[in-house]
């Protein structure tokens, strides 16, 4: 029960900071909605995916803004070990890691408003989702599993960098690895090395259930491997963040 | 004596690397107790080992009845830490800052609010107390740091280098927050580079050179250490010089260049009184007299090196 109320009162923390951080607020919300811009309005109309293309991309880029609203958690959870605040958690009766789990649920919480943000800008634009209550039940689950999935391999990354440079640097490693995926276009358009790296990536079958869950034909989706890809992330971001933070505090 | 704060033969290596190389240390409950020496002594390697960040490689390091190394968990619940920068949140209020440490120590809503107003009061941070700690200048910020650790009544509480990087009247207010604990029964072990600052605050004082031990005792003893205070008469020529020197059978340090006379005293006015009255007899015209007490910065460097190394 205690280290309930030490990881929410860790989350509570890191909310807050989301809360008064322009920059935070921005990455978080006027970012998605400007690359949702930018993708429907501006290279949209060249791009043939034989379908509305709003319609296609929609899904992407709510997984582009998780990938990269997770990487997020890279530079807090940097910042806290470079400024002291994890020595002072840690000499306090307090579970160290606790922080962690703090840092990542806030930036699950922190992706999750974003991505309410950005499909209702799109369904003003014209994106208009067929999913059930059960479909967006489902949806939810598995943003959230896949920010936590990321947000942990975040965290595991803030603790291995040194400085704020290298930990913000993440961000644009998962900037680009939707890009390579069927998040934009369809991997058969692209060279066969691409078309391998985007059928084996986890942001493809993230994407494409999406698809599924938010515009029919949810049974012949990849759901399966999403959900293993994530759970196996996380449990690989899990291990390593417990890892480095012991190494890196000892 | 049961000690609060008791450390035998204490060792740590980073790699190949020596911090310390063993250090022994014994605080009294309720008193304070100053670390000091230059950058790279060990200071903070201490401090890690006695807050449970770091384990010791050898010795034994017990921190109110606790073993580090056997009972961390019940070590941790007693001590509280105040590294060298101020690990305040900069985003959150101070008042924020004090109820989250609060409720990681476990206090009710309501009693981690209570125990902010209080901390907030007694360090003088009520009217800074809903501004964002970004917001504050340096000694606010440490100040509000200080009042931090003391969330939970800790009874043990250290504090690494609390004033490095701080103005003067920063500093002179973060001393004021020092001595307001002292009073409180807490046994408090700090850290610092400064001299004058060991002297102001601290009950006894450990000499700490290239990771072991270079002196230990109360700042009058460690002064005393190195002889009692000095009288300089300052002399017009330099037969006045050699006449002066002669007048005291040669006991005497001369400064040919500053033409000055550095006798040793045991610092009393009639030895003052008799040595002007020495010099009158002989005709010896004294311009000026200036009365010397070894600072601790004279004890710091006959005790280190230029880096922090012993002196043989």
């Amino acid at each position: 029960m205690t280290v309930m109320t030490e990881v929410g009162t860790l989350i509570g923390r890191s909310v807050r900071h989301t809360a008064r951080s322009v920059d935070a607020t921005i990455v978080a919300i006027v970012l998605p909605v400007m690359i949702l811009l930018t993708f429907v309005y501006v290279l949209g109309g060249a791009i043939d995916t034989g379908t509305d293309y709003l319609t296609y991309v929609v899904p992407g880029i709510v997984v582009l803004c998780a990938a990269h609203g997770s990487a997020m958690t890279a530079t807090s959870v940097n910042h806290d070990l470079t400024t002291g605040m994890v020595d002072r958690i840690r000499s306090l009766p307090v579970v160290g890691a606790s922080l962690l789990v703090g840092h990542v649920v806030a930036g699950v919480l922190r992706n999750l408003v974003s991505t309410a943000v950005v499909i209702a800008v799109a369904v003003l634009l014209g994106f208009r989702p067929a999913a059930s209550p059960l479909d967006w039940v489902l949806t939810t689950g598995l943003l959230a599993l896949f920010m936590a999935a990321f947000g942990a391999i975040a965290a595991a990354w803030g603790l291995f960098v040194r400085g704020p440079e290298a930990a913000g640097a993440l961000a644009f490693v998962l900037l680009f690895l939707p890009y390579v995926s069927s998040a934009f276009v369809p991997p058969e358009t692209m060279p066969a090395v691409l078309r391998g790296f985007a059928a084996h990536q986890p942001t493809t079958p993230v994407v494409e259930t999406l698809r599924a869950l938010l515009l029919g034909g949810a049974e012949s989706s990849p759901a399966v491997p999403a959900v293993l890809w994530c759970a196996g992330l996380l449990v690989a971001g899990v291990a390593a963040a417990g890892a480095l933070f012991r190494r890196r505090t000892s | 004596m049961p000690y609060t704060i008791a450390v035998e033969g204490l060792q740590k290596s980073y790699g190949a690397n020596p911090a310390l190389t063993g250090v022994d240390l014994h605080v009294p409950k309720g008193s304070v107790h100053a670390l000091l020496g230059p950058n790279g002594a060990g200071k903070s390697t201490t401090v890690k080992v006695l807050a449970t960040l770091v384990a010791p490689d050898a010795g034994r390091v017990v921190v109110a009845g606790h073993d580090v190394t056997e009972e961390p968990a019940a070590v941790r619940r007693v001590i509280s830490l105040t590294g060298q920068h101020a690990a305040v949140d900069e985003v959150l209020t101070g008042r924020e800052n004090l109820v989250m440490m609060a409720r990681l120590r476990h206090a009710s809503r309501a009693e981690a609010r209570a125990a902010a107003d209080r901390l907030l009061a007694r360090f003088d941070l009520l009217d800074a107390a809903d501004r964002r700690v970004g917001t504050y200048s340096g000694g606010t910020a440490r100040r509000l740091d200080i009042a931090l650790s003391l969330v939970g009544e800790p009874q043990v509480l250290f504090l690494d280098e609390p004033t490095t990087g701080l103005d003067p009247r920063s500093r002179r207010d973060v001393w004021a927050a020092v001595e307001e604990l002292a009073g409180s029964g807490v046994t408090v072990l700090l850290t610092t580079q400064y001299l004058e600052e060991a002297d102001r605050l601290a009950d006894r004082i450990t000499v700490l050179a290239g990771g072991e031990v270079a002196a230990e005792g109360t700042a009058d003893e460690l002064k005393s250490r190195i002889g009692g205070e000095t009288v300089q008469l300052v002399l017009p020529d330099a037969a006045a010089l050699s006449a002066a020197l002669t007048a005291v059978d040669g006991r005497a340090r001369i400064d040919e260049a500053g033409l000055s006379l550095h006798v040793t005293t045991d610092g009393s006015a009639a030895a003052v009184r008799d040595l002007l009255a020495l010099m009158a007899a002989r005709d010896v015209p004294v311009e000026r007299i200036a009365v010397h007490r070894p600072s601790l910065d004279d004890v710091f460097l006959a005790l280190t090196g230029p880096r922090g190394v012993v002196a043989a």
